[in-house]
């Protein structure tokens, strides 16, 4: 008798889920990615760091996080949906589950500084504070363009102790924030771990980012189990690298349940990508005829990235989960219907998941179906953007 | 053994330190004759980098030849017809990223290199685990892999590395992307490692930037490339008769 596949576990040996992934980057980071490999699979069988990262987050992070349901929301469009908080979890969104599992594996090897990239802002945020946590020394690299954008995530950080290095080359995004942070890291990698945002970049980082975000899929399942609710129909998230999506489909990546990544319209790397190798993975990537990267436009920093990690690539192509995307103006609407209906602000890279679900119920989403949405997290950074966009309206 | 290791061992043999210029090919219309004035001015041999939009080893100066060139719409292709129809009189390297050749595809890309007169591909993001396939199609061609070799590279490593490589062993004298430390730092001990496990020729760079640091690094090396200092002076104007000039001062501080 056959097996039936199993979605979701470790990569290969070399870092490959299905034809994505691996490793390329410099030979001088080479040895740093074998340390952090070794590192994380030893920590990460070990019930004393287990241990302490739960706790970490249900003290510090304050999980778990709950899963409400949105009443009216579900009975204007005709289907049930559940959100998972992550925007309740400490500094906002989902990334603070990443930055705790990452910084206590920086401290276990012995490291004293992470940098890190960042879109909106919030991975930064999350890493910088999960930094002043441990006493470890952080610089954060974002995007010139990002750090107007997100002016107030930009002081946060600084709060928290962190030095902020405005990107200036090429697009001045995210794409540029993560080329700078692999150099800077190439320079200090003795004493310093690149705590990188999301379910991309060299192995291990697709795989570590998802087990340390899978704890969303694992919370979420037990929740809906407990309510009686059961295995949903549709579980849908957000995707720019892909963490959040890969941290609550791995609570269903072998359940009957339909898996949806929603990526920007102007970011769409399933859609209107092509396999290509960036940032040191194979994955889906928005490229010109002649390989060079795009730059993705989204109304959200967060999801304005070219690519897609590559167990979403694989994910994609094992047809086991879709991806589609949404337009600017469709998530404006979907963030002032959520806010107005159940009195959460939510995150503009989240309110692309909602728009999804307002644009398919009744039609690829079949009336009466369950829905678990991962609101990856809370629309507090983007409300001066919101503001100016639609005064601009006026 | 490819024809540019053959080519490079020879150098070595009759005596002579390498000296490897760096250009981004496009950053400026006359580029090739840029790159005939150094083999004029003395270079044995000469990188030729081809643009990329994400260059995740090199500093601000390579990445604004790179913004010029692919503005003025370079390409592989573009590229290999300005090297095909000029007789540049050295061997030719190309320095790029491995989406472009992947994105081309691995046989078509290293085929058409070598049509073009190019003997030999550094792609400093592919790393050796990762190498199989593209060096597989370089063996069709005659095209030679290069691999760096960098201070944090372990003893391990540097053995698998510097059995790989052909050609020359690239080894960076510093833990820093091009053209931001200055000066040999571990250039020692880095080449002392590959020799320790091969007698392929070793040549020093990231790091130099001046005739005396080259100097230096060719004491314990067979020979030096230098990338992001040349670069600088091609943004800020200067004309292939400068290049000449610049290329010869290295060269004569090299040979003393
Ligand atoms: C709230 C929120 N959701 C989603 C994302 C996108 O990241 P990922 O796809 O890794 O979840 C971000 C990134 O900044 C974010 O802030």
């Amino acid at each position: 008798m056959s097996q039936p596949p199993v979605f979701m576990g470790a990569p290969s040996s070399t870092g490959r889920f299905g034809d994505f992934g691996g490793r390329f980057v410099p030979e001088a980071l080479m040895p740093a990615c074998l340390e952090l490999e070794a590192a994380f699979i030893d920590a990460w069988s070990d019930p004393v760091f287990i241990d302490e990262y739960h706790s970490v987050l249900h003290e510090f992070a304050g999980r778990s996080t709950p899963v409400t349901y949105l009443g009216r929301f579900s009975k204007l469009f005709g289907v049930e949906v559940y959100a998972k908080r992550e925007d309740l979890a400490h500094t906002g969104s989902h990334k603070i589950n990443n930055v705790v599992g990452q910084t206590l594996l920086t401290r276990r090897m012995g490291k004293t500084r992470v940098i890190a990239e960042t879109g909106a802002g919030q991975h930064g945020v999350a890493t910088a504070t999960a930094a002043a946590r441990l006493g470890l020394a952080c610089t954060v690299y974002m995007g010139e363009l990002d750090t107007h954008r997100q002016e107030l995530n930009v002081f946060r950080m600084e709060l928290l102790g962190s030095t902020v290095v405005p990107v200036t080359s090429g697009s001045k995004t995210l794409k540029d924030a993560v080329n700078e942070a692999m150099r800077e890291w190439v320079s200090c990698v003795e004493d310093t771990h690149y705590c990188l945002g999301s379910v991309m970049g060299p192995h291990p980082f697709p795989w570590m980012v998802r087990e340390f975000q899978s704890i969303i899929g694992r919370e979420a399942e037990e929740q809906l189990t407990a309510r009686g609710v059961g295995v949903p129909d549709v579980v849908v998230a957000c995707v720019g690298g892909g963490s959040n999506a890969a941290g609550i489909f791995a609570g269903f990546a072998n359940s009957s349940a339909r898996l949806v990544g929603v990526e920007a319209a102007g970011g769409a790397a399933v859609s209107n990508g092509s396999p290509g190798v960036l940032h040191g993975m194979k994955s889906m990537l928005i490229q010109s005829e002649h390989g060079q990267i795009e730059e993705a436009h989204s109304i959200s920093a967060g999801l304005d990235y070219p690519g897609i990690g590559p167990e979403h690539a694989f994910l994609a192509a094992s047809g086991r989960a879709e991806y589609v995307g949404i337009g600017d103006e469709d998530v404006l609407v979907a963030l002032q219907t959520l806010s107005q209906l159940e009195g959460i602000i939510p995150a503009l890279e989240s309110a692309h998941a909602v728009a999804w679900i307002m644009q398919e119920a009744g039609k690829a989403i079949p009336r009466g179906s369950t829905v678990l949405l991962n609101l990856s997290g809370r629309g507090d950074k983007d409300v001066a953007q919101v503001l100016d966009i639609l005064r601009g309206r006026e | 053994m490819k024809s540019l290791e053959v080519t490079l061992r020879a150098l070595r043999e009759s005596g002579r330190k390498a000296l490897v210029p760096y250009f981004m090919a496009g950053v400026t219309p006359n580029w090739t004759q840029h790159v005939a004035a150094a083999v004029h001015g003395g270079a044995d041999a000469v990188e030729v980098g081809i643009p990329f939009s994400d260059p995740m080893m090199d500093g601000v100066i390579i990445q604004k030849a790179a913004e010029l060139s692919l503005a003025a719409g370079t390409t592989i292709d573009s590229i290999c017809a300005e090297l095909a129809a000029s007789d540049l009189g050295a061997p030719l390297i190309v320095m790029t990223y491995y989406n472009l050749f992947h994105h081309y595809g691995l046989r078509r890309a290293s085929g058409r290199l070598a049509q073009s007169g190019v003997s030999g591909a550094i792609v400093p993001d592919l790393t050796l685990e990762e190498s199989e396939e593209w060096r597989a199609a370089c063996d069709e061609n005659d095209i030679a892999t290069i691999f760096l070799v960098a201070p944090s590279t372990t003893p391990e490593r540097f053995a698998r590395l510097a059995r790989a490589t052909e050609g020359f062993c690239y080894a960076s004298a510093r833990m820093a992307v091009t053209g931001r430390a200055q000066g040999a730092g571990d250039a020692t001990r880095v080449v002392d490692a590959v020799r320790a496990t091969s007698d392929v020729p070793t040549y020093v760079g990231i790091g130099i930037s001046s005739p005396e640091q080259a100097r230096d690094a060719t004491e314990h090396s067979d020979g030096v490339i230098v990338g992001s200092a040349l670069v600088d002076t091609i943004l800020t104007g200067a004309s292939p008769a400068d290049t000449e000039v610049f290329i010869a001062s290295f060269r004569r501080a090299i040979d003393k």
